[in-house]
């Protein structure tokens, strides 16, 4: 049943895919395949009456309700169609006025929450409603110093708990962080923030040129590249030491690192031998091992981080940018777009997708801009997810392989946006300045 | 009643003429006669120059006041106004010479400006500014069409002149940047920027100039010369620039 349900959005994307391959627009919803839970989250009842209170309790609830909303697999049932009393705990719960119109909600998300002594208490219960005998499918309790972080941290928890439960066993991404860059302080720096947008922080300062973050699996290191006396190289930031630490130096310019799933190897593309081309290295350092070998540019790998065999990347060895895969030792080679400009892939969790940016007519007075596409890699069938908003490019996938955060222009200046793997629920995360190359940590 | 009152006003209307007529007339007759020549004092003067220090180039105020003064020259600026100022820039140090007369007697004012040398730089700073700029007017930089990192046959002559110029001037060494215009992706940018450089340097080391004296870096799309969105300006900034390096 879970696995069932696991791969639920994979095949619904799929039937999409499969649909739309001549198409430019899909549209999806809850009628493409997918039944979506209906879920009903009333505000937590406040069980202490301060005015501190009343502020982390809307933090909270703000948070607890953007995190289910976005996770792309409930129906969120409208709060106008809940009952007039809303219940704190499990004795105030009418589950029949839930399960019944007008909410007709299946699921119910509820709790309270109160501040004593400077700590912030938060107990939440998932009950199903159209099981009256037994209802309880999670309960739990948090308790965390009071303040705006962690009513945000306590709220992704919870709603991670219930995507988790109601998601097919697929863990929730609330609580994963998006590393970019940002040129808001003057400079390219490499900065981090929620993946909702939220508590965004500059790890780097380097005062030259910082680019293409890519955290490692772990969670523990940030690989990027920085223009240093040596040219560009592969640098690395600690994220548990919070400064950055030394990586391997190597000839000519270094950029675009990509760990592979494992934290083993990380591959990235180098100018040395004269021509740029794509090596990987231990993680731990080491001699590089070249890849590939041809006179275009080559740039921008990732690694199919289902298997690790695989890495698919950028190459100009026949003119404009197409995207191709390799085996990771740099045999069976298949070039997997046939026109136009398209660069930046990112493999998706499961190893099905290719999410990348194309600019498919390519040339002067051609329709259409860069856009993001997935593309079934096996068969590749291609969906168009972005549509006529400005340049879009740099997409990463969330660790669920539902959501695909990415950079665009739609606004003016370039600026981070997620969405969901379909193309719908589109938010913008950064305002400031202007930001770039988003990627989405595993954990 | 009537008539004696504008009778009145007429003889106040008179009397007011007379007067203002009289006040004029008193002042006239005040100045007509030339006064007797006050015994003319001898000029005095003096002159000023801010700062009285300056680099060579610079701009100093030389400032100037004469008292009873009927001719008033400086040898360096001629016949001047009694009291004044100008601005003057000195090629070297120079030593104003004012001379203010009248009637009665001369008198003279200097005043000095000091012109100090350009602070000598360091020898091997000397070398280096005039090597970067010897470099920089001869090296012609390389431009390339739109994604293409070949060298043009008219920019193959181009580095053959750059190569000429670096043969007669064996010690310079430089590094080539790689630039790409604002469209397409960072990272391909960056690579296609590599590709440049790389191959500006190949070009030269194929004219026989050594591999050691250059060092190449791309950077892309991120320092453009030209920032609007049009061709010209897209052409501008897909080049290989050769800089000069210490």
């Amino acid at each position: 049943m879970k696995r069932y349900r696991a791969s639920l959005l994979v095949l619904f994307v799929l039937f999409a895919i499969a649909g739309m391959s001549a198409q430019d627009w899909i549209r999806t919803g809850t009628g493409l395949g997918v039944e979506k839970v209906r879920l009903a989250v009333p505000d937590f009842k406040p069980v202490t009456t301060d005015t501190g209170t009343q502020n982390l309790s809307a933090v909270f609830n703000v948070t607890l309700w953007n995190d289910l909303q976005s996770a792309g697999i409930f129906d969120m049932v409208s709060k106008s169609f809940y009952p007039l009393s809303v219940p704190g705990a499990p004795r105030e719960v009418h589950l029949s006025d839930w399960g019944s119109p007008p909410p007709s909600a299946s699921m119910l998300a509820f709790g309270n929450l109160g501040v004593q002594g400077g700590s912030l208490s938060v107990q939440g219960w998932l009950y199903d409603t159209k099981n009256p005998q037994s209802p309880q499918v999670l309960g739990k309790q948090y308790r965390e110093q009071a303040n705006d972080a962690n009513a945000r941290l306590i709220a992704h928890r919870f709603a991670d708990e219930i995507i988790l439960r109601l998601g097919g066993g697929i863990a929730g991404v609330a609580e994963t962080k998006l590393y970019f860059v940002s040129k808001r302080s003057g400079s390219k720096e490499i900065w981090q923030m929620d993946y909702d947008g939220a508590d965004q922080k500059q790890l780097t300062h380097m005062g030259s040129i910082a680019l293409s973050p890519h955290v490692s699996p772990d969670g523990t290191r940030v690989a990027y590249s920085g223009v240093t006396k040596e040219g560009w190289q592969i640098l690395m930031y600690s994220l548990e030491l919070g400064r950055p630490v030394n990586f391997q130096h190597f000839g000519g310019d270094n950029y675009s690192p990509a760990w592979s799933s494992d934290g083993q190897t990380i591959a990235f593309s180098s100018s040395r031998s004269g021509n740029t081309e794509i090596y990987s290295v231990s993680s731990a350092g080491g001699s590089a091992r070249r890849l590939t070998e041809s006179k275009g540019p080559d740039v921008s790998p990732t690694w199919n981080p289902k298997t690790n065999t695989q890495i698919a990347w950028v190459s100009g060895r026949t003119g404009l940018p197409q995207i191709y895969t390799m085996a990771s030792d740099g045999t069976n080679v298949v070039r997997i777009t046939d026109q136009g400009y398209a660069v930046s892939p990112s493999w998706s969790p499961n190893g099905q997708f290719l999410a990348f940016a194309w600019v498919r007519h390519y040339g002067p007075g051609a329709p259409g801009a860069s856009d993001i596409y997935v593309m079934d890699v096996a068969s590749k069938q291609w969906a168009q997810l972005t549509h006529e908003e400005g340049r879009n490019d740099f997409p990463s996938w969330s660790p669920d392989g539902r959501h695909i955060v990415f950079q665009s222009s739609r606004t003016g200046r370039v600026q981070i946006y997620s969405m969901l793997a379909d193309g719908s629920e589109v938010r913008q995360l950064t305002t400031a300045g202007e930001n770039t190359q988003p990627n989405w940590s595993s954990k | 009643m009537k008539l004696t009152r504008s009778q009145w006003i007429r003889i106040i209307v008179a009397l007011t003429v007379v007067l203002a007529v009289s006040a004029c007339g008193k002042k006239k007759v005040a100045s007509t006669p030339p006064p007797p020549p006050p015994p003319a004092p001898a000029p005095t003067a003096s002159l000023t120059a801010n700062p009285n220090t300056i680099q060579a180039g610079q701009a100093s105020t030389l400032t100037w006041k004469t008292d009873y003064a009927t001719d008033v020259t400086i040898d360096q600026l001629g016949k001047v106004d009694p009291s004044g100022s100008r601005a003057v820039t000195p090629a070297e140090s120079t030593t104003y010479h004012l001379v203010a007369k009248n009637d009665s007697g001369t008198q003279e004012a200097t005043a000095r400006i000091t012109v100090m040398e350009a602070p000598p730089p360091p020898p091997q700073q000397t070398s280096n500014d005039s090597d970067a700029q010897l470099f920089s007017s001869n090296m012609k930089d390389v431009f390339y069409d739109y994604d293409s990192y070949d060298v043009s046959a008219q920019y193959q002559q181009v580095l053959q002149a750059d190569a000429r110029f670096l043969q007669q001037h064996k010690s310079l060494k430089f590094t080539i940047e790689g630039h790409c215009d604002e469209r397409g992706s960072t990272e391909y940018n960056l690579a296609l920027g590599d590709n440049r450089a790389n191959a500006a340097k190949q070009a030269l080391a194929q004219l026989g100039i050594s591999p050691d004296r250059m060092r190449t870096i791309s950077y892309g799309k991120e320092k453009p010369f030209c920032t609007e969105s049009n061709e010209s300006c897209w052409q501008q900034n897909r080049r290989a620039h050769f800089v000069y390096q210490k």
